[in-house]
């Protein structure tokens, strides 16, 4: 937790089993956030955050289990460390995905579809509108990308694309079916950061 | 809602990286490979090693195979084209894959055009032997590379000399002046704004995936120890004695590509690799890494 007198960013782990996780490296970066590349046991006990990237959420699944990292990990998140999944990140976090039962983290309260918009061929950018990052509007970029078809309780729904929840939040859990580390808009990682990890008081980020 | 924009086409291989495409030709494979961890498929008739052994004129798969693999799989599904094959290229968009593969382990249907990649809605993959190729695929639209080896032969020699020859041509032009980008440009035969840009990033504007030969765990790791965003496998893994157990093993090399404990755990008891064939054994004019220019 942040130390209200001498100001200490967070140490902030990106999954790096498979998938974009050099993006959200970058992206947490030019925030000024201290982070590395975690794809280790050893790696993840010193996370105070986790981003989990976008990637195959089943290629992902495979290697938290076959390393043994699935448990070890789950009891970090259940012990308070704040994470940011995308797209396949979210479909990781999500207790139930329809139709398969492949390895997933599975704590939060949220039923995915995945690929929920179409093959490639579908997969497009839109301008959404997420309030809580003001009223600019957020350059959406949604690659094959899974939405919420269901939500249990404590989920807030913070932004929708036809009706169908795309960006969600549990607690410490925030899960976004796009991928801003795609784009140069920072809103959503500082908003990580600063709202759902919680070093906003001590700390100005970017 | 804009759809088939560069940035989702670029996208989905940035999602890729990291991972492991493997070549599968029947639904039962495909589901091994994705059980496995594969991050990608991609659907074919034959697997190069075959198409090399059968010889004549080797053409995309019947739309039937690529359907049924489609449907058995969540993960991305690729498919191959011949070289600027146009019109083989609308059909694999008709059906709906998520990337295309205009692919020298086919025969080329057009032996000066590649094909215009821009226009299509699906996002292409192309393969190259140096840093001018890999920029001139790139200027015609390919969103993601793949350095040349030689296919179906189980010998990882090709993509090595490939993979180099891309990494250190961009090292030579990092260390260039402004001023002499120009005349590099045109010695390789790149556009010149790509050339202005690797110098400037010290990397493809592109994914790269390394490709061609490559047959174990340590093939795996090595080319990525060596540069590559992540690996195709082709006939590697159902070429070989155990393709469930060796899916699994080039999927965690290929993340743990550093950890040299990980590969030797990985790489044990994996029984027999595919057979091998020496590049000099190939006559020059059976060598699939010369297609395409």
């Amino acid at each position: 937790m942040p130390n209200p007198i001498s100001c200490r960013l967070p140490c902030v782990g990106v999954l790096a089993l498979q998938g974009a996780f050099r993006e959200h490296k970058w992206a947490l970066e030019r925030l000024g956030v201290q982070v590395f590349l975690a794809s280790t046991l050893a790696a993840l006990r010193d996370c105070e955050a986790l981003v989990i990237p976008g990637g195959e959420s089943t290629t992902i699944g495979r290697l938290l289990n076959d390393f043994n990292m699935m448990e070890p990990l789950r009891e970090r998140i259940r012990g308070g460390m704040a994470v940011f999944g995308t797209c396949a990140g979210m479909v990781l976090l999500a207790r139930e995905i329809e139709g398969s039962v492949q390895p997933r983290l599975g704590l939060m309260e949220i039923t995915v579809r995945r690929n929920a918009f179409g093959r490639q061929v579908d997969s497009f950018e839109m301008d959404l509108e997420i309030p809580v990052l003001g009223e600019e509007p957020f350059p959406g970029v949604f690659i094959r990308a899974p939405y919420a078809v269901g939500v249990g309780q404590g989920v807030e729904i913070l932004c929708s694309v036809q009706g169908k929840g795309v960006l969600l939040r549990q607690g410490k859990l925030l899960a976004a079916a796009f991928h801003p580390e795609l784009t140069g808009d920072l809103r959503l990682h500082r908003y990580f950061i600063s709202q759902v990890a919680g070093w906003n008081e001590a700390c100005k980020i970017g | 809602m804009e759809k088939s924009t560069w940035t989702v086409k670029k996208g989905l291989a940035e999602m890729l990286k990291g991972g492991v495409i493997m070549d599968v030709t029947t639904p039962e494979q495909a589901k091994i490979a994705e059980e496995a961890g594969a991050c990608a498929v991609m659907a074919l008739e034959r697997v190069p090693a075959d198409i090399r052994a059968a010889g004549g004129v080797a053409r995309m798969a019947d739309p039937t195979v690529i359907l049924r693999i489609m449907d058995a799989v969540t993960i991305p599904v690729m498919a191959k084209v011949r070289i600027g094959h146009f019109v083989e290229a609308q059909v694999l968009e008709a059906l709906g894959v998520d990337y295309i593969d205009e692919s020298e382990v086919l025969t080329p249907a057009d032996e000066q055009h590649h094909i215009e990649k821009h226009g299509f809605k699906v996002p292409f993959v192309c393969g190259a032997r140096n840093l001018g190729e890999a920029l001139r695929r790139i200027g015609e639209g390919a969103a993601m590379i793949r350095t040349k080896g030689e296919p179906g032969t189980g010998n990882v020699v090709e993509a090595v000399r490939h993979l180099r020859l891309v990494m250190g041509a961009i090292r030579k032009l990092q260390g260039m002046p402004k001023e002499e980008l120009m005349s590099e440009a045109k010695e390789m035969g790149a556009p010149y704004e790509l050339v202005i840009q690797v110098a400037r990033t010290g990397r493809l504007p592109v994914v790269n995936f390394a490709a061609g030969g490559i047959a174990t765990p340590a093939d795996a790791a090595m080319m990525m120890q060596l540069g590559a965003d992540g690996n195709f496998v082709g006939s590697g893994i159902f070429k070989s004695k155990d393709p469930a157990k060796r899916a699994r093993a080039i999927v965690a090399a290929t993340t743990y590509y550093n950890d040299p404990q990980v590969l030797a755990e990985v790489s044990k008891d994996l029984g027999e690799a595919m057979p091998g064939i020496e590049i000099p054994m190939i006559q020059q004019h059976e060598r699939m890494q010369e297609r395409g220019w």
